[in-house]
């Protein structure tokens, strides 16, 4: 009896214990919801695209669904983790479900893939998914989870009003089952402008420019490259890119697609190539050539790797990122991009392939028959659908005529341009190629190949040991 | 018989002739020795501790930059310093929410494992029946699977049920989850209590449920207490499996989920996993504080005679 | 303050709930015959729990095993080849290496430092004992995302002349020499042995917290004796209360070696297993949620389940010795 009295004493302490931190909780958010604190969650009215009508050309006539979701909920599970990313990401979609009467239940985390995983292998998937990685999608289309696109929107028009091969990022077995809702550009070297300028630099425009300014940087003293390739469990991607991106500059789109296919080996000329390549322009990732060489390499989280540029003086010049490191610069450098830094594009290497834009993304797939969710996607495959996002910044459309004055600074307006001029956009090859490959084997042995733990004929034949028979 | 005096003595017993003997003047005094040792452990322990509360009070872009500790040598310089961590995350939308949401889900899901556990271990410690030490022997080997092999199956039986997103998930999956290594560590205390006090309650025509409620229980609080704070926290960290059982829809979300919607989607926010951990640590340290008074001496002395 | 409400009531139908559940399960065996009680009450008392496992582990486990015999999607029937393929490869051994380090090191120190601030602070003051049990408990009750946070600004190396955030490094350029990566190091398996430094800083308040309890258990009357005969502090502690705690040290030793054998965190968090710091648990994430082959991934965890079975062996001998005892 004892015991239990002493038991209740317990409880009762935790209870009022929780009940002092849920007033204190209270109060703190009674002090918030007076404060200007939802401005950015909240859309100025003024600003929504008031189109009644669908857009009819990216969308399937059937206009007696319209009618009869009113009340309906939609389940979204996205990648997206942070507020604010959230915020954005519903920014695009509650409009269009007020004008509806459509309730939307989005569920975005950092564990997306095993959340999702469980998710769809328990049978309960969320309605419509956005994967930032198309291998996992297709993965879960090979079991037969998702539903064909083709049902439900007009694919045509959709591929007319995307950028060219965009639509092939979502295809699986001549299905499509996935859409490109926000697309990342990742073919661009970033500088910091003031110091670049006043050490006399300027932006290179081909690949020998390129290789001159390493020289001069280094013959000055400077380190060229800021390179961080450590990403928690996916270590390594930021490498795969700079392969990538030289591939499609040196041995062009069907050569990539091959590569993909598994054609095309590793230890092939072409591909190989490729990785000395970027050995080459990182002085065999040497100290003089990448801040802190191959160790700072393997050991610098991608997303800190490009602090050291705006140090006074810079500690490294040069930094090849996709479009949302902006993301990871220093406030005082987010506040005001335009004045401390700028990008050009990766340049070309062989004339004959041109400028081409390594994309990745968020793809849109749909799992239910849910009517409402049905005319979520079509919303969603419009080009407007994205333009609140636009205006937030860190969203670029996957849609050829998108309005790019929409993009809050110079620097996104001229990647909406770059990325509309590129001779070609080729989605990431990495995410394409079988998972064992692209977010195994390529990753891992890229990483021992920069750490010195291997040399380039025992990675490039690690990896492509590691393709499935 | 439930006084709410001040701590000492910190039972609710008539202090009886040997407990006299715990007052810190008798012979039980610790050397010297002992107490550098100590010491010099303590500082060990808490130095990386004391680095993230440090940084837990620094700038955002000063934490990459430089070392927490060169803001020791900043003590007076007010740019080195801000609150503005914590600021962010207590006042973070939903966070009060989230502190009820991780009490409901830790309180049951610490109460009915141990419960349950209990029961079991009573039964493998003193009842006989045909294949106990098998049965033992398979719950302890279970302690061994990793807890990802069972989200699917788990997943898939909610789903089932229909419970997937209730608490009533929760609490179930921490059980199974807790139950292996608790009906371990129960079993083991409960069967070294002395065996006359439970034949003598026999002798008396105790029943194995008074025995277990009024005898067992009791003399095994130390074990529970133990366990108890254990089982709270690692219920209380957990993410994962409050992610997949319950999700992140903001009425159900815990801390743990909370806390990483505040923290960037790709970024590392250092800022603010520091003072998250510092936050979410003051409810598992209350526990901790208030299960210690149950580790007293002399217990089973004191009902023996009782 | 109506979630507040919901929340108590939430609680206490769960705690409630599962009280009321043992009572009527009583209640129903307590109407039988008393032979059929007799013979039942073991599996009243059991029986939930028993449910509980078998449906959250045991299934889940079968499960398992039988995937390793399976594809990457876990349907088509592939024998053995998962076994071939994993085993065959060379650096299934490496990984095996690193569980022994860590199996070997973690237990006995961790169990080591946990005994022994258990039996200081029990001669302390009580505040004293509070205080310094606190502390050593400390980082359990830290989560183990902050946890990662900590550590890394200890070990963390940035370039030469770059300022070192990590503490390690910021102590070793002091003295005059290069900063060391350090768990790039994998000469002697140093980085593995830094990582294990962080799981005996984790779970030495695991240990202290129950051998504490289990030394407040030692009954007053067989210390009194022993002091009464004039032995020494010391003398108690080596000859009357450790024999009487063993079969505890025994079970938070055994505890302590299972959680650390499916080690996975402390690794992902700080090398996600490069520089040859890799183990069972992390390779079995990887296998599982980057190159989703199920087969593979099952192979790890049948490998673990094999690697318990001497430390059930030891189990099942210390059950028998008991029972001889009683």
């Amino acid at each position: 009896m004892r015991s239990l009295l002493a038991h209740s004493r317990l409880w009762i302490l935790l209870v009022a214990v929780a009940l002092a931190i849920a007033a204190c909780a209270d109060d703190a958010e009674d002090v918030t919801d007076e404060g200007p604190d939802d401005e950015d969650v909240e859309e100025p009215e003024d600003e929504e695209p008031d189109d009644e009508e669908p857009d009819e050309d990216a969308v399937d006539d059937e206009p007696e669904e319209d009618t009869g979701i009113e009340g309906e909920a939609v389940s979204i599970m996205t990648p997206f983790a942070d507020d604010e990313e959230q915020a954005n990401f519903l920014s695009t979609i509650e409009p269009w479900a007020e004008e509806h009467g459509v309730e939307v239940e989005h569920e975005g985390s950092d564990d997306f893939e095993t959340l999702i995983n469980t998710r769809v292998e328990g049978g309960n998937p969320p309605d419509i998914a956005l994967f930032p990685q198309p291998g996992l999608m297709r993965d879960m289309a090979d079991a037969g989870d998702m539903r064909d696109l083709d049902e439900v929107l007009d694919l045509d028009a959709v591929e007319d009003s995307l950028i060219e091969g965009t639509l092939d990022d979502g295809t699986y077995e001549d299905e499509v089952v996935g859409l490109m809702y926000r697309l990342n550009l990742k073919s661009l070297v970033w500088y910091p402008v003031p110091e670049f300028e006043e050490a006399g630099y300027s932006a290179p425009e081909t690949w020998d420019e390129l290789e001159d300014l390493t020289a001069q940087m280094v013959d000055d003293g400077n380190v060229p490259w800021c390179i961080g390739i450590e990403s928690s469990g996916a270590t390594g991607w930021p490498a795969t890119d700079w392969v990538e991106d030289i591939m499609l500059r040196t041995a062009g789109l069907e050569a990539t697609d091959a590569w993909v296919e598994g054609e095309l080996e590793f230890a092939s000329d072409e591909v190989r190539g490729a990785f000395e390549h970027f050995e080459d322009i990182t002085g065999g990732f040497s100290d003089e050539y990448v801040l802190g060489g191959n160790t700072g390499m393997v050991t610098t989280n991608f997303g800190d790797s490009s602090e050291p540029m705006f140090e006074d003086p810079p500690a490294c010049y040069m930094h090849r990122q996709a479009q949302f490191i902006q993301g990871f610069f220093p406030e005082e450098v987010q506040e005001n991009p335009e004045e401390h830094v700028d990008f050009f594009p990766f340049p070309p290497i062989d004339e004959e392939h041109g400028n081409p834009a390594l994309t990745a993304g968020d793809i849109a797939s749909l799992f239910t028959d849910n009517p409402a969710a049905e005319e979520l996607v079509q919303h969603m495959a419009t080009a407007e659908a994205g333009e609140p996002w636009a205006e937030a910044g860190g969203f670029l459309s996957a849609h050829e005529g998108f309005d790019t004055s929409l993009y809050p600074t110079d620097i996104e307006q001229r990647q909406g341009e770059f990325l509309t001029e590129a001779s070609f956009a080729r989605f990431d090859p990495s995410d394409d190629m079988p998972a064992e490959v692209g977010t195994g084997a390529f990753w891992t042995e890229i990483v021992d190949w920069i750490a010195g733990e291997t040399d380039l004929d025992s990675a490039v034949e690690g990896i492509d040991e590691s393709f499935p028979e | 018989m439930s006084r709410t005096t001040a701590p000492p003595p910190p039972r609710e017993a008539r202090p009886t002739a040997d407990r006299r003997h715990r007052n810190p003047t008798d012979v039980r005094r610790a050397g010297w020795s002992t107490r550098v040792v100590l010491l010099v452990l303590c500082a060990l322990w808490m130095l990386p501790a004391l680095g993230l509360l440090v940084t837990s009070f620094r700038p955002v872009d000063d934490i990459t930059t430089t070392g927490w500790w060169t803001a020791l040598g900043d003590v007076f310089d007010p740019t080195a310093w801000t609150t503005q961590n914590y600021v962010d995350v207590i006042v973070a939308q939903g966070m009060g929410n989230a502190f009820l949401n991780s009490l409901t889900v830790t309180v049951p899901a610490t109460a009915v494992p141990i419960l349950a556990a209990a029961f079991a271990a009573y039964a493998f410690a003193w009842m006989r029946f045909p294949g106990r030490n098998f049965l033992f022997i398979v719950v302890v080997a279970l302690l061994v699977v990793p807890i990802f092999v069972a989200f699917v199956p788990i997943f898939r039986l909610f789903n089932t049920l229909g419970i997937q997103g209730d608490f009533l998930s929760v609490w179930l999956a921490h059980t199974g989850f807790g139950m292996p290594l608790a009906v371990y560590i129960l079993r083991n205390y409960m069967a070294g209590l002395p065996r006359e006090l439970i034949e003598s309650a026999k002798v008396d025509g105790a029943s194995h449920f008074q025995i277990f409620w009024r005898l067992i229980i009791p003399l095994s609080f130390p074990a529970l207490a133990a366990f108890s704070i254990l089982q709270f926290l690692w219920v209380w960290n957990d993410l994962l499996v409050a992610l997949v059982f319950l999700g992140s829809a903001a009425d159900v979300e815990v801390v743990t989920v909370r806390l990483q919607g505040l923290l960037g989607s790709r970024g590392q926010d250092w800022h603010l996993l520091t003072s998250g951990a510092f936050v979410t640590m003051i409810v598992p340290l209350i526990v901790f504080f208030s299960l210690q008074r149950y580790f007293i001496r002399g217990l089973t002395a004191g009902s023996l005679k009782g | 303050m109506g979630q507040f409400g919901g929340a108590i009531f939430a609680i206490a139908v769960g705690l409630l709930g599962a009280l009321a559940f043992y009572w009527l399960l009583n209640k129903v065996v307590e109407a039988l015959p008393p032979a059929w009680e007799n013979r039942l009450k073991p599996y009243v008392f059991i029986g939930p729990a028993i449910v509980i496992v078998a449906t959250f582990l045991v299934f889940p486990a079968l499960l398992t095993i039988r995937d390793s015999f399976h594809g990457s999607n876990a349907e088509e029937f592939v024998g053995l080849a998962n076994y071939r393929q994993l085993l065959g490869d060379g650096s299934v051994w490496s990984l095996l290496l690193n569980n022994a380090i860590w199996i070997v090191v973690v237990p006995t120190v961790a169990v080591s430092i946990g005994l022994a601030v258990a039996i200081m602070t029990d001669r302390l003051s009580s505040t004293w004992e509070r205080v310094t049990k606190a502390l050593i408990f400390l980082p359990m009750a830290i989560s183990f995302i902050g946890a990662g946070v900590i550590w890394r600004f200890v070990y963390e190396w940035r370039p030469p002349g770059r300022p070192q955030i990590g503490l390690l490094n910021a102590i070793v350029e002091a003295m005059g020499f290069e900063p060391i990566h350090w768990l790039g190091t994998s000469d002697l398996r140093l980085n593995t042995l830094l990582l294990t430094v962080i799981m005996i800083w984790l779970q030495s308040g695991f240990a202290m917290v129950l051998l504490s309890a289990a030394i407040k258990g030692v009954p007053d009357e067989t210390v009194e004796a022993a002091r009464i005969d004039g032995a020494s502090e010391g003398q108690i502690y080596w000859r009357v209360v450790i024999p009487q705690i063993k079969s505890t040290i025994f079970v938070v030793t055994t505890t302590v070696m299972i959680l650390v054998m499916k080690i996975f965190d402390v690794v992902f968090a700080l090398t996600q297993g490069r520089f040859n710091t890799n183990v069972i648990a992390n390779q079995f994430y990887f296998e599982l949620f980057q190159v989703r082959h199920q087969g593979r991934a099952a192979v790890l965890v049948v490998l673990l389940i094999i690697a318990v079975i001497p430390i059930m062996i030891a189990n099942i001998r210390r059950l028998r010795q008991e029972e001889a005892l009683r």
